[in-house]
This record gives structure tokens, C-alpha cells and sequence, in this order.
């Protein structure tokens, strides 16, 4: 049925209509730049925030077979400073501090009586490409064990010997598959791979899996979260 | 599908028109924040992809596209990144919202290509073309309009689940595997990216080709003289 109308009253509702559109102009507030900071990191921070509502112990990173490994010399070597920071490998520990109940300085035979597992997984790095690799070591949940850290803590922070640092929330630290890997490829890990322990955590992106570990800290609160994050990359990152 | 409908009388002109409510504000309001989202998930992604402009191993590296940097969004890796991971949730809610209510309101009869609409493809096509003649207009969308925007909202659907497949490979490996594996994944998400950006240039060049009228009826609803009877 058509109903009548004069243009004026047209035009009126017509404006009417269009003036119910400007909630879309509230985007507009990404073009300024002083807006757009604060309003990006929230975005980020939601994104993390889900990313961790995600997160699934039980969910497994796949594994493949040795056949579909890329061959370690094309697994690449990303370093945000030196290929080797010149680790002394015979007096090198990892000193564990924070919210356990045995601090103190860890060898790698230490670590290395823990049950050592192998796995193939895949690295993905932030770039966007990724690899096959496999890792080796002991499983950071065992170890956090070993140290006694508090269960009701939420991070564990480490600290590396070209003094990057990175962050893990616990529900990851206590992954199945989050190991402290102290072999790549049935070799102990070489100088540009992080020797001689790093983190292999395959629900996290590459960032994260921090090499040339140095120090641990078992904490309550969140206080470092780590290189990139700092630099403007997501916290929590999980696969 | 009845659309309201109404005859403006122009007294001075002694006139009448015809005008039909043809986009109802909930539609009108999904399009242009998608258009803005779209935009920035376009922008920014083609910088992710800078990061690493190829789909094969890392060692040794082959460039597929070098995309310039004035044509991207975010300015480097991580900053693209906070934009992809901020509006990808507007670009999805704008996409729930639009699907929920066309499919709540009954609004989608106007717009989703169903199995009546196939013959009237071909000579749309041929019309656009091949210079064929024009078919009459019947309703608010031609059979291939239909087909274009139904397919337009499939993209979409595509685009979020790729995303989420390159995201989240190790929570969502299950999708990742659908598509055949997280590299998969990534090259369709790229591809999907692409399908999207030739829809809005086909898109552009009818709003351009169609005038004032047609595009004044995205932001009042309101479209003045349609070609197709009110009722």
C-alpha cells in the first residue's frame, strides 16, 4: 500500500534516517592519533583477553612425523640481537627466584634428570612463516615441580643471556607440551638456538619461546611481559 | 517481499514520485562500519603480509609480491597487527549483526540468491558485458546482484574462519586441517582477502554506474524512482 507524503515531509524523514547513521562516525576516532593509541592497545588487550578465555590444557598442539621435519639448517634464526651471546657453558645455571619453594641455581644436569621428551611441532613465527622442528628437554611443568612453585601463582617470567626477557601465563608454563628443550633434533642446542636451554612451547608463537635462558621467576603479578610485547605485540599470543 | 512504499506529492511542481524504504537501518549501519572494518582488515593485513610476502619456507625466501607500504595500513609488523586484532572483532560483529537480523526481520528475501534466481544470471551478465539487452527490473536486487552479495557475505564468513585458523592453529587445529593445514590456511585467507577486494571494486563501479539516487539509498534507506513497481 503506498501511502502519500509531500517532498517536505520526505525530506524530513529522509534526514531523519540518514542522522541515525552517526554512531558510524565514532570509527572517525582512529584518525586521531591521540585516540588511536589508547583505543588500539584496548583492541589488543581484548584480543588477548579472549586468546587466554581460548586457551585449552587439553588442547594439544599437533605433532608430526620425523618425514615431515624441515631440514635444520632451514630452520630459521631469528635473534633480536647477537646469533650468540657468548654463553660460558661450564659455569651456566638457571638461577630460580620468586614464588618457590627451592630457589636457587639449576644446572643442566639438574634439569636434565627430569623425564626428557621429544616432540615435532611447528614454530610459528609473527612474520607469518613457520617450520617444522624437534624439540627435546624436560617438561616446564615438571620442573616448576621440582622448584616447588606456588600453584596458585600466575606467571612465569625468564630472563635471557642477551638480556631478552619474556613472560608465560601459568595455564601455559603448565602445558604438557611447554618444555624447558635443551635439544633440537637429537642434538644439544647450538649457540645461535639458544644453548643451553630455551623454551619450546608450541601453543605460543615464536616470540615467545625465549632463547639462552638465564634466570626463572615464579610470580603472582605480571610485571615484565617481554621484548616484542613491550615493543607493541600482543601479551599472550597463544596458537 | 512487501516494501514500504510511498508517493511524494510536489505541489509546487504539481509532481509525484515514487519512493521505496529499500535498506532498512540495521542494514544501512552493518554496510559502512564493514566498509570501514573491511578497509582497515584489508589495509592492515596487506602489511602483516609484508612481513612475509611469500607462502613457501622461510629458507630460502621467495618474494611472491612486494605490496608498497603506502598502500598498507599500520605502518609496521606490530602495528598492523593492533589493527587486524582490533577491528577483526567490529568486522565480526557487523557481520553478526547483519546475518542476525536479515535473517530475524525476513529482510534477507529481498537479497539471498536462491535456487528461482539462476536463470536470471545470464542475462545480466550479458547485459553488463556483453551489451546485451536489459532484463526488466522486478525487484529491489537483479538475480545477479543476489548472487554477488550472497556471495559477498560467504567471503566474509570464509575470511573470519581462515583468520581464525592462522590465529589460533593450535585451538582451532580442526579448521586449520579443513583447510589443509595452517599454510593452507594463510594463502586462503590471502585469496579470500582478494575475492573481497574485486567484490568492492565491482561494487564501486555499479554505485558509480547506478547515480545519486541508488547511493542517497544506503544512508536514508529511502530510494527515490526505483526502476522495479513498489508493490
Amino acid at each position: 500500500m503506498n501511502s502519500r507524503t509531500d517532498s517536505r515531509r520526505f525530506r524530513t524523514m529522509s534526514r531523519r534516517e540518514l542522522l541515525k547513521l552517526t554512531p558510524v562516525l565514532a570509527l572517525g576516532a582512529f584518525a586521531i592519533p591521540k585516540l588511536r593509541e589508547p583505543m588500539l592497545k584496548s583492541g589488543l588487550a581484548f584480543s588477548d583477553w579472549a586468546s587466554a578465555r581460548l586457551f585449552r590444557s587439553s588442547h594439544l598442539a599437533p605433532t608430526f612425523a620425523d618425514s615431515d621435519l624441515s631440514p635444520f639448517d632451514k630452520f630459521p634464526i631469528n635473534g633480536y640481537d647477537v646469533d650468540d651471546p657468548g654463553v660460558d657453558f661450564d659455569k651456566w645455571t638457571l638461577t630460580v627466584t620468586g614464588e618457590v619453594q627451592k630457589p636457587g641455581d639449576y644446572t643442566l644436569a639438574q634439569i636434565q634428570v627430569l623425564p626428557k621428551f621429544t616432540q615435532n611441532t611447528r614454530h610459528v613465527c609473527v612474520e607469518g612463516w613457520d617450520v617444522i622442528g624437534q624439540f627435546s628437554g624436560a617438561r616446564l611443568s615438571d620442573f616448576l615441580q621440582m622448584i616447588g612453585a606456588d600453584p596458585t601463582a600466575r606467571v612465569v617470567n625468564v630472563e635471557c643471556a642477551d638480556d631478552y626477557y619474556e613472560s608465560l601465563d601459568m595455564a601455559t608454563a603448565m602445558h604438557p607440551q611447554s618444555l624447558l628443550c635443551y635439544e633440537m633434533y637429537g642434538r644439544p642446542l647450538t649457540p645461535e638456538h639458544g644453548a643451553p636451554l630455551r623454551l619450546s612451547i608450541p601453543t605460543k608463537i615464536g616470540y615467545k619461546q625465549a632463547k639462552y635462558l638465564t634466570d626463572l621467576k615464579v610470580s603472582h603479578v605480571l610485571q615484565r611481559v617481554g621484548y616484542w610485547e613491550d615493543q607493541g605485540y600482543s601479551e599472550f599470543y597463544g596458537l | 517481499m512487501a516494501t514500504r512504499a510511498v508517493a511524494i506529492e510536489d505541489v509546487k511542481k504539481g509532481e509525484v514520485t515514487e519512493a521505496v524504504y529499500e535498506h532498512p537501518f540495521v542494514v544501512r549501519l552493518c554496510h559502512w562500519v564493514n566498509a570501514v572494518s573491511l578497509f582497515v582488515m584489508a589495509g592492515s593485513g596487506l602489511q602483516i603480509f609484508r612481513a612475509f610476502p611469500s607462502f613457501g619456507a622461510k629458507i630460502p625466501q621467495k618474494d611472491l609480491l612486494n605490496w608498497p607500504k603506502a598502500f598498507a595500513l599500520g605502518g609496521w609488523l606490530g602495528g598492523a597487527l593492533q589493527w587486524h586484532l582490533t577491528f577483526m572483532w567490529i568486522y565480526i560483529a557487523s557481520g553478526l549483526l547483519y546475518v542476525g537480523y536479515q535473517i530475524c526481520s525476513g529482510n534477507y528475501k529481498q537479497v539471498l540468491f536462491v535456487r528461482r534466481d539462476i536463470p536470471g544470471v545470464w542475462p545480466m551478465v550479458r547485459h553488463y558485458f556483453f551489451f546485451g539487452p536489459k532484463p526488466p527490473a522486478k525487484e529491489a536486487y537483479n538475480p545477479l546482484q543476489k548472487h554477488a552479495y550472497t556471495s559477498a557475505i560467504g567471503l566474509g564468513v570464509l575470511s573470519v574462519l581462515t583468520g581464525l585458523a592462522i590465529w589460533k592453529p593450535v585451538q582451532f587445529s580442526w579448521l586449520a586441517w579443513m583447510m589443509g593445514g595452517f599454510h593452507w590456511a594463510r594463502l586462503w585467507h590471502f585469496l579470500i582477502m582478494w575475492a573481497l577486494l574485486a567484490f568492492v571494486f565491482g561494487h564501486l563501479v555499479m554505485v558509480a554506474l547506478h547515480g545519486w539516487s541508488n547511493f542517497v539509498s544506503m544512508l536514508t534507506g529511502w530510494k527515490k524512482d526505483p526502476e522495479y513497481p513498489s508493490e
